[in-house]
């Protein structure tokens, strides 16, 4: 178990502050750490375990084909919701383990969702050996730290992200923000 | 301890062990056919302590109504109502309904909107997918949730309400000494307790 201090979380957290009875996506599945934290803000939270989606549509094999029917079951049966429904979302590092064919609609889908000016908070590795990143769930201590508690085993990072690859995948958003840090997790802020 | 199986954490209510004809017969005591259920109606045994059982070989569509805590270890599709009572979902459950109910326990599995007033309770292997709303949670590490979470505040009087209505009796704590109380006193007693307890 290892936690961490977080400056892309701190400002995440400062902007879903107020007013209360905001809705908050989380895509790395329940924990009551993080439950407890933004419901104690007196916010919704609506979580979900997209990469066990992912698994459950596609099975493990990496030979799946992603064919547009699989695409689109996975897509209505992770991120089905309204335009403009979400205040924020903690995507922490899911977009990185989604196959190349997936990802775009999935951060097109983000956009769609998330309402005007809110923030996204995203993790991404940029470790040497990402076929095998260590499987971790990111769990909200308070505003400011993040732990990080092993789920047992690794997971196959999809792909290697630099700043001018996320820049590219979040063209559509207002803004993003990187966040330097000393060990190998980037952390990025998107502004819907 | 190493072949810990999920059932293990599972400890369904002790059912009290039915008499057989014969000893019934000698002690002139009525027959029921409700299983799992004393026989004793003392004034102690009856209310909140009182449970009813749906065994995992037993599948149910349709509503159910309880008014006794409950606990499903069998297969029911429809809904499921328990407001005053506690509602236990076994590791065999499988619940595809909205629920309402005074507190949830789940090992099982849960498809459909849950609605509690107290706390819901989802443990280690339990699956549910759908929208809670609930005064308290619990999720414990390997369960899985699907959905949304909204906590509804607990009523608390407020002070101006409070010092504009009547002034209530002072409650003494020896239950036989009790006066009947106004409406408006016992609301406010419920009020207090849900303070302490949370």
């Amino acid at each position: 178990m290892e936690t961490r201090n977080s400056h892309g979380l701190e400002q995440f957290c400062a902007s879903i502050q107020e007013p209360e009875g905001l809705s908050i996506l989380d895509l790395a599945g329940a924990n009551q750490s993080t439950v407890t934290f933004i419901t104690s803000l007196g916010h919704r939270i609506y979580s979900d375990d997209v990469l066990r989606t992912l698994e459950s549509v596609y099975g493990t094999d990496d030979s799946s084909v992603y064919d547009p029917p699989h695409m689109a079951k996975f897509l209505e049966q992770s991120l089905e919701f309204p335009e403009n429904h979400f205040d924020g979302a903690l995507v922490w590092d899911t977009l990185q383990f989604l196959p190349p064919q997936i990802l775009q609609p999935a951060v097109d889908r983000l956009h769609r969702i998330l309402k005007p000016s809110s923030c996204m908070l995203a993790l991404f590795h940029a470790e040497e050996n990402l076929a095998a990143v260590p499987a971790c769930s990111y769990r909200i201590q308070n505003s400011r730290t993040i732990q990080l508690t092993p789920r047992g085993g690794t997971r196959k990072a999809a792909q290697h992200f630099n700043n001018r690859n996320l820049e590219k995948l979040f063209q559509d958003f207002a803004s993003v923000k990187f966040f330097l840090t000393r060990d190998h997790l980037r952390e990025v802020i998107v502004r819907r | 301890m190493w072949n810990r199986r999920k059932e293990d954490d599972f400890v369904p209510k002790p059912a009290s062990v039915p008499p057989t004809q014969s000893q019934l017969a000698q002690e002139g005591i009525p027959m029921s056919t409700l299983s799992g259920r004393s026989l004793d109606s003392s004034p102690q045994q009856s209310g909140s302590s009182r449970s009813a059982n749906i065994g995992k070989s037993v599948t149910i569509k349709g509503q159910i109504l309880s008014r006794e805590d409950l606990t499903i270890d069998g297969e029911v599709e429809g809904t499921v109502e328990a407001q005053e009572n506690r509602l236990t979902v076994g590791p065999n459950g499988k619940v595809v309904a909205g629920i309402k109910a005074r507190e949830i326990v789940v090992f099982g599995t849960i498809h459909g909107n849950v609605e509690t007033t107290d706390k819901i309770d989802i443990r280690k292997d339990a699956k549910l997918i759908g929208d809670i709303k609930t005064a308290r949670i619990v999720i414990e590490d390997g369960a899985y949730f699907k959905g949304n979470i909204d906590i509804t505040k607990p009523e608390v009087v407020r002070p101006a309400a409070a010092a504009a209505a009547p002034k209530p009796q002072p409650v003494t704590t020896t239950p036989a000494s009790t006066t009947p109380s106004t409406p408006h006193v016992a609301t406010a007693a419920a009020g207090s307790a849900n303070d302490v307890k949370r």
